[in-house]
């Protein structure tokens, strides 16, 4: 079953400007991994280079931060809408 | 406590909120009698600013360093024309006083520190963080968790804003719950290398305004325990789930941190200038004399392609935007000189130090960039 990712402003260059990105996958790990390698560059900002998903990037799976369900072992039954939600800091 | 009483001229003032329920009399006297301090006056503190000010907020302190330049009038719209140059918290506090002179302002002409902070946020009821980079952020959270006050967080980038408050005094989560640790320094653009749609900063502004009034007067739902997404392309709002973190540093149930820290090192943000060093530089005038020589180098632009029709420096050889730098390099020429350009310098340094990584020895960073080339070279070029 397809997921969509809704990909943020400030992370969409890296995926052909696309605001989202639709794949299937049966876990969250499994996608991320999908969109990586679909989208190389991304990964970069998404994974330390130990291969830790970044600690100023949030993965929601509907409004559920990953953190306080299975991390990247959530699993995904299809239809959810996963995001990734970056820190930004602008204010002036 | 006397109970603060409103004169006629404020009843009159502000009659539409006394004839809501909701807000009352009671309400406009809680507001009368509360008080937040903005940190920043840009982009967020502006309509934090004016709408605190009509509502009533009794005393509104203003942080901010900066001056007013033209190019935050696209968006900072409690600066106005008349005040560029002058101040931000003196042009804030000009435009307040005439908004409603029934309130005080103190303005704060300083950069918030972890020297000063506690004492600049002590004698007020709610926080509010309209910063615009990630060490003012993370101090302005662990400051508002060690005073126990509410902190009304707003931040934006381009067309997409994020809006909550965090409250550890009623139990939700902190900024560190929400991200543990900031990006590396140049990962993430700002606002000024990023660009903003004007009209963002109101729209993010006005609702941490609500939420700052909320919590003055304690009606409605809080926007605790909830981040608040929107995005103006698709005209989105969405709502996010947040919660506090047992093993936060600051907030948690064991913090770790009970002080306030060095929070440019948190950030990983060094006093040494970036790793460009004099060798690897050149400035607009020296550029300029060596573009009309025989031996001319090799100009390469790091900007965005639409930078480039709003300012350029004639004679760029070639376009390529950092962010696609890292492909392009092997097709440059390792034995011809290379100069390098951005807006500020900035990106061009990154990009310096991009070549010199992978082996090339000739490659020298514009210093001040565009920008610079204007003061320095030919006023002209306009300035972005």
């Amino acid at each position: 079953m397809p997921v969509t990712v809704t990909i943020p402003t400030a992370l969409r260059q890296y995926v052909e400007n696309q605001a989202s990105v639709t794949l299937e996958a049966d876990s969250v790990g499994a996608l991320l991994r999908a969109l990586t390698e679909r989208h190389p560059e991304l990964g970069r900002h998404l994974y330390s280079e130990q291969g830790k998903l970044r600690s100023f990037v949030n993965i929601y799976v509907g409004d559920e931060d990953i953190r306080f369900l299975d991390g990247e072992q959530t699993a995904l039954q299809g239809g959810e809408q996963v995001s990734i939600i970056p820190a930004i800091a602008g204010g002036r | 406590m006397q109970p603060t009483k409103l004169s006629n001229e404020e009843i009159a003032r502000y009659s539409r909120h006394l004839i809501m329920p909701e807000v009352g009399m009671e309400g406009q006297r809680k507001l009368k009698q509360g008080s937040v301090l903005l940190i920043g006056t840009g982009g967020l503190g502006s309509p934090l600013a004016l709408y605190l000010a009509a509502a009533g907020v009794g005393h509104i302190g203003l942080v901010d360093f900066d001056v007013v330049d033209a190019s935050n009038l696209q968006r900072q719209i409690v600066h106005g024309t008349s005040t560029v140059g002058v101040a931000k918290t003196e042009s804030a506090r000009r435009r307040l006083h005439d908004l409603n002179p029934h309130i005080d302002v103190s303005a704060y002409e300083a950069q918030i520190t972890s020297a000063n902070a506690l004492d600049l946020m002590r004698p007020y009821d709610v926080i509010v963080d309209g910063t615009d980079n990630f060490p003012t952020r993370y101090l302005t959270n662990d400051a508002s968790v060690l005073l126990g006050k509410p902190n009304v967080y707003g931040s934006i980038f381009r067309f997409e804003g994020q809006a909550t408050v965090f409250s550890s005094r009623s139990g939700g989560p902190c900024y560190r719950c929400l991200y543990p640790e900031p990006p590396p320094p140049g990962l993430v653009p700002s606002c000024a290398e990023g660009g903003v749609l004007g009209v963002l900063p109101g729209v993010i502004g006005a609702i941490q305004a609500t939420e700052a009034i909320k919590l003055l007067t304690g009606i409605g739902e809080p926007l605790i325990g909830r981040l608040m997404l929107y995005d103006a392309l698709g005209m989105h709002f969405r709502e996010l789930k947040l919660r506090r973190d047992p093993v936060c540093p600051v907030c948690g149930d064991h913090p770790t941190i009970t002080a306030l820290i060095d929070y440019d090192a948190f950030c990983g943000i060094t006093q040494s200038p970036p790793p460009a060093t004099g060798d690897d530089e050149i400035t607009p005038r020296e550029l300029a004399d060596w573009l009309r020589r025989a031996d001319r180098p090799f100009l390469l632009d790091v900007r965005n392609p639409y930078e480039a029709e709003i300012a350029d420096i004639p004679g760029a050889d070639r376009i390529v935007p950092l962010d696609q730098l890292e492909r392009a390099i092997p097709e440059f020429d390792r034995d011809r000189e290379l100069v390098i350009y951005c807006r500020s310098g900035v990106r061009s340094g990154q990009a310096v130090a991009m070549f010199k990584r992978t082996g090339f020895t000739r490659v020298k960073n514009l210093v001040g960039g565009v920008l610079r080339w204007s003061d320095d070279v030919d006023p002209t070029v306009a300035k972005y």
